[in-house]
């Protein structure tokens, strides 16, 4: 009966059912997009780290992130690694921004990377055009559909200028977006070190690849020893700092989650005022129950299955329209991302807002007088 | 001689505070025995509804012991009364208070809910005294689908659904015509009679009168007189209801 009784208190008044399935509604919504956004920059600042196929980044002191290490390696720290007991492999990385001159005019900033796909650490995903064999043919380069419009081409075959060299478009990626919008081209190390006038020996990155069960922790520890001027950090390491580069030291995080919270709070403020009046209408009927001899506990349970239940269809309607948003955003350069975790989440923070909610109403039938029967 | 279900005895009640305060009960002392309906009569403001309140475990009393089936009242807290109100009072109100809500047989099953008799077995008690009090035929109206008499043996069938062993009636008449009024109390009477349970119903109404077992009359927080009436049973609306009652079944 209570399930019945809060059904029927909520669906009696269905404008303020709406007010408050509204405000949820609004909250979830917003929730979901600042978090998706989070979650879809998150991916996008991580994707290259956890592409690649590597135990240890060994990088330049302090690299802030994938995109801003400096080409300031060389091949004396690549031997030195390669000399450590259980290295298998050190494969080099360029990574650095670039200038990119448009066909047509105008120029834009790239990230360019360059990699031996051969080595196995790190090569170009979704090819949806061309392939690795073609990104080797001369002067080759890769880029992202998404962002055409960006870097002035329209596909295969196009040409363009990074930094000192001239570029064509011979394969192309799908959805591999940045997130400082500047986006990713892949080409060759070779290529790369000779398109950003860097030496034949420098790297960005080396990627360490350990023998099978050698023991990442010390081989790190004599890494370290071995590199004075490097940095050996582990495949999470790296992707936690340039998380936190990106996203907190920037702000951007901090605006994205500021965002969400402020989404909780209007939600849980709407859904508290609504569920208050409620309450105050119903007064007499809470103390008709408690003169019936109803525990206090069962008074409350009406109003948390009234919260559960609007915190129920809110969040059903509230997660529809964003996975709505999200279908919408996924070929834009910043994509949405909603994750089964994500949506679980979503729902345990409607319901925690919900219960937040009640507790105003709760306050309000905690202080009902049942002798209020008699005077009606 | 038969044990009180419900007792008062020298039962003070103040109200307010300071210089507000008024002394509405100035000790009452009031028994009450199954199989009788008791009729506590008075002008406003002599304290009926308070002695009510307090008989009922709503309110407490300033002074003075209050017992209900055997069990003091004095000293417990809110959730305590509650049980006590749960485990032995039914309660009519002068508003019915039902549940707009909810429909005819959910307002009696709600009182069930509250005493922890849940499901099946629950559906078929609330529709069994619903049957009882003649509204076998109107279990899925709501109450703005019945009328008043009706809505208020909706509200008598759900002071009796958990069969307390006292049913305690604010006004029961007071917002009903002549013909619905003596219905009311000849349900009341033979709840009393039938299922020998205390009955307890405040009035001003005089119609009520001859369904009474026992008058008792307040005045200015005293109970002032108190008289016997033989007739109880035999009242002809009672005869009346119950024909009607074997009419439907």
């Amino acid at each position: 009966m209570i399930l019945t009784l809060a059904f029927r208190n909520l669906f009696h008044d269905r404008i303020r059912l709406a007010v408050t399935l509204v405000g949820i509604l609004f909250s979830i919504v917003l929730v979901a997009i600042q978090l998706g956004m989070y979650l879809g920059s998150s991916q996008m600042i991580t994707s290259m780290i956890e592409r690649s196929k590597s135990d240890l980044w060994i990088t330049a002191f302090g690299a802030k992130s994938f995109e801003e290490g400096g080409i300031l390696l060389t091949s004396r720290e690549r031997h030195q690694a390669l000399a450590t007991p259980g290295v298998k492999a050190v494969v080099p990385l360029v990574v650095a921004f670039a200038e990119w001159r448009k066909p047509e005019g105008g120029s834009t900033r790239v990230v360019l990377v360059g990699t031996d796909a051969e080595d196995g650490a790190l090569e170009p995903w979704s090819l949806v055009a061309g392939t690795w064999q073609d990104i080797k043919s001369p002067d080759a380069i890769s880029a992202d559909d998404t962002y055409f419009r960006e870097l002035g081409i329209n596909g295969i075959g196009d040409t363009a200028q990074i930094a000192m060299g001239r570029v064509k478009v011979k394969a192309l990626t799908h959805r591999i977006r940045s997130f400082t919008q500047s986006p990713y081209v892949f080409t060759t190390l070779s290529r790369a070190r000779s398109l950003l006038g860097a030496d034949s020996d420098k790297a960005t990155f080396y990627l360490v690849q350990l023998e099978p069960g050698a023991n990442v922790e010390a081989v790190r520890h004599e890494l370290r020893t071995r590199l004075e001027g490097a940095e050996v950090l582990t495949k999470d390491e790296f992707r936690d700092r340039s998380l936190r580069q990106w996203l907190f030291r920037t702000g951007a995080g901090l605006a994205l989650i500021g965002g969400a919270l402020l989404g909780i709070l209007v939600g849980t403020v709407i859904v508290a005022q609504t569920l208050y009046s409620s309450t105050k209408d119903h007064l007499n009927e809470f103390a008709t129950l408690r003169a019936l001899g109803s525990s206090s506990g069962y008074i409350y349970k009406v109003i948390l299955a009234q919260a559960g239940l609007s915190a129920v269809i809110g969040y059903i309607l509230g997660i529809l329209i964003s996975l709505g948003i999200l279908y919408i955003s996924r070929n834009t350069p910043l994509p949405l991302v909603m994750t089964p975790g994500l949506a679980g989440a979503l729902f345990g923070l409607t319901l925690f807002m919900s219960a937040v909610s009640a507790i105003s109403a709760i306050i309000k039938v905690t202080r009902i007088d049942p002798a209020m029967v008699f005077n009606r | 001689m038969t044990t009180p279900v419900l007792e008062a005895v020298n039962v003070v009640k103040e109200l307010g505070k300071g210089a507000g305060k008024v002394q509405a009960l100035k000790g009452v002392n009031l028994a009450l025995v199954k199989g009788e309906l008791t009729l506590l009569m008075g002008p406003s403001g002599s304290g009926k509804t308070t002695l009510l309140s307090i008989l009922g475990c709503i309110l407490t009393p300033t002074s003075g012991i209050v017992r209900v089936e055997g069990e003091e009242v004095a000293g417990k807290n809110a959730e305590e009364l509650a049980e006590l109100r749960r485990k032995h009072i039914g309660f009519i109100f002068q508003s019915y208070n039902l549940f707009p809500t909810l429909s005819a047989l959910e307002n009696v099953r709600i009182a069930l809910d509250v005493i922890g008799r849940k499901g099946y077995q629950a559906a078929l008690r609330a529709e069994e005294v619903l049957r009882e009090v003649g509204l076998g035929n109107r279990l899925k109206n709501y109450p703005s689908n019945l009328s008043g008499g009706e809505q208020q043996r909706v509200a008598v069938a759900r002071a009796i659904a958990a069969s307390p062993s006292v049913v305690l009636a604010d006004e029961p008449t007071a917002a009903l015509d002549s013909e619905n009024g003596h219905a009311v109390m000849a349900l009341l009477a033979r709840i009393a009679k039938e299922q020998n349970r205390s009955v307890l119903a405040v009035t001003h109404d005089p119609r009520t009168l001859g369904y009474a077992d026992r008058v008792v009359r307040i005045e200015d927080g005293l109970i002032v007189g108190e008289e016997r009436r033989p007739q109880g049973l035999d009242a002809p609306e009672i005869t009346d209801l119950t024909k009607r009652r074997k009419a439907n079944a």
